[in-house]
């Protein structure tokens, strides 16, 4: 089932055309896979599929709730950890208190993090913080999450953490779009793989086409990480 | 006069300063929440009427304010002025005047907010008011509280200034007093009770602040 469509998506900002014409769809299920280098439209992609950016034009077609997480977490400093989970499911959802407790319970056991309920985020290591930040936005029950490059604040020790937690996602068939640097990762989880360049969409296909397409930019760009690796 | 009658006539004087201190506050502070809003505002009107009233209340002198808001009403409208409402007067002048202070403290600390925790608010579906009462006002109380916390303490000292419409707080009756008497001892006890009171202020104040250390 398709849970997630855009059609020529167009963004620009001022005489920057940051999207130029972007059409996806996303599968029920399906781990999505967005690469690109820096200033292709990725996170302008994100934002608009998210809602946090409006179009100039084009169109978008959700079935339910969104959730994204982002690079820098954004959690309510003022809230517990228990209470960064459960406050929109009940405020905002009007759901049943002790409902969304056992479910954010449950969700800080799966992130590790069941002793850390009572915990305020500046009490965290980022790699905490950012599984607390997953933790909220599946508390919501979306249909699809989002990824805004969840490992870019943290340092390389703690990204393995991470993307450990989107792997266990994708093992649960959690539908997800992630925008990510990390090739390796993006390679061996997802289904699909977007290449972005220059706002639109260079490459599309499973990771094998696309990381192996001889086109000219991906070939650079994965070039150019290659020897970033080698550094 | 013997000490006594001298600490009883200045009692009732402190009253009164009280009084002005705490019906200021109970009114401007949120009075300057609606006028930062104001200055916030997109719509360009609203915005100007704002920041020209901050910039009037900002640029002149409280004891005038004071003036304008007693004579005011004769002087534009005929308004025959009673007596009790010099007492009336000097509630509406400080309270007009700290609101536009309280406003752009709180302007700077709305502000300094990052985006991202309104980013955060609206994928997770909070509304507007939502946003603003749940997730932004706490953090920016917080942020705020050593400025809040200035103004205060000034205001305890401006509460003298009300002596200029005769209302008979602690100052007016100590200046009465000192020149009755041709004694300085009234202005000595006027000294320490500002001093006593702002040293309650403080303490309290950090009570607040301590209390809001439980996250960073």
């Amino acid at each position: 089932m398709q849970l997630f469509e855009m059609k020529d998506i167009k963004k620009s900002f001022g005489d920057l055309d940051v999207l130029k014409g972007i059409s996806l769809t996303v599968e029920e299920g399906e781990v999505l896979s967005i690469i690109g280098p820096s200033g292709s439209g990725k996170s302008t992609l994100l934002r608009c599929a998210t809602h946090l950016e409006t179009p100039d034009s084009g169109e978008i077609k959700q079935s339910g709730e969104v959730g994204l997480v982002f690079q820098n977490f954004n959690l309510f400093p003022h809230f517990s950890v228990m209470k960064n989970l459960t406050d929109a499911p009940i405020r905002v959802q009007k759901r049943k208190k002790e409902e969304v407790f056992r479910q954010a319970r449950e969700l800080l056991k799966k992130m590790g993090l069941e002793d850390k309920e009572k915990a305020y985020p500046y009490q965290l290591s980022g790699g905490q913080q950012q599984r607390v930040s997953i933790a909220r936005a599946l508390c919501m029950n979306p249909k699809i999450l989002f990824f805004d490059e969840p490992t870019s604040a943290l340092d390389p020790e703690l990204t393995g953490e991470i993307l450990k937690v989107i792997k266990d996602l994708a093992a649960e068939h959690i539908t997800m779009v992630i925008v990510t640097h990390e090739m390796n990762f993006a390679k061996e989880i997802s289904d699909r793989v977007i290449f972005m360049d220059q706002g639109v969409i260079a490459v599309e296909g499973t990771p094998e086409v696309v990381f192996s397409s001889e086109n000219a930019r991906m070939k650079e760009f994965l070039g150019k990480f290659h020897q970033g690796m080698s550094d | 006069m013997n000490l006594n009658v001298m600490i009883s006539q200045l009692a009732s004087g402190m009253v009164v300063s009280i009084e002005i201190f705490f019906v200021t506050l109970i009114f401007s502070l949120p009075l300057g929440l609606l006028i930062c809003f104001g200055r916030m505002a997109k719509n360009p009107v609203i915005k100007w009427i704002t920041s020209a009233y901050i910039s009037i209340m900002r640029g002149t002198p409280l004891m005038l304010q004071l003036m304008v808001v007693y004579f005011g009403p004769y002087f534009l409208f005929g308004i025959q002025i009673s007596k009790t409402y010099s007492l009336i007067a000097v509630f509406i002048g400080f309270s007009i005047n700290y609101a536009a202070y309280f406003a752009e403290i709180y302007r700077g600390g709305i502000e300094s907010m990052a985006v991202g925790q309104y980013e955060a608010a609206k994928i997770l579906g909070y509304n507007k008011v939502q946003t603003f009462v749940h997730i932004i006002l706490p953090q920016v109380i917080k942020r705020i509280l050593p400025s809040v916390t200035n103004e205060i303490i000034t205001l305890v000292k401006d509460t003298s200034l009300a002596f200029v419409l005769a209302v008979s707080e602690m100052f007016t009756i100590a200046k009465q007093i000192a020149s009755s008497q041709t004694t300085m001892m009234p202005f000595v006890v006027a000294a320490i009770f500002y001093y006593v009171f702002n040293l309650l202020v403080a303490v309290v104040m950090d009570k607040v602040e301590k209390k809001l250390n439980y996250y960073r």
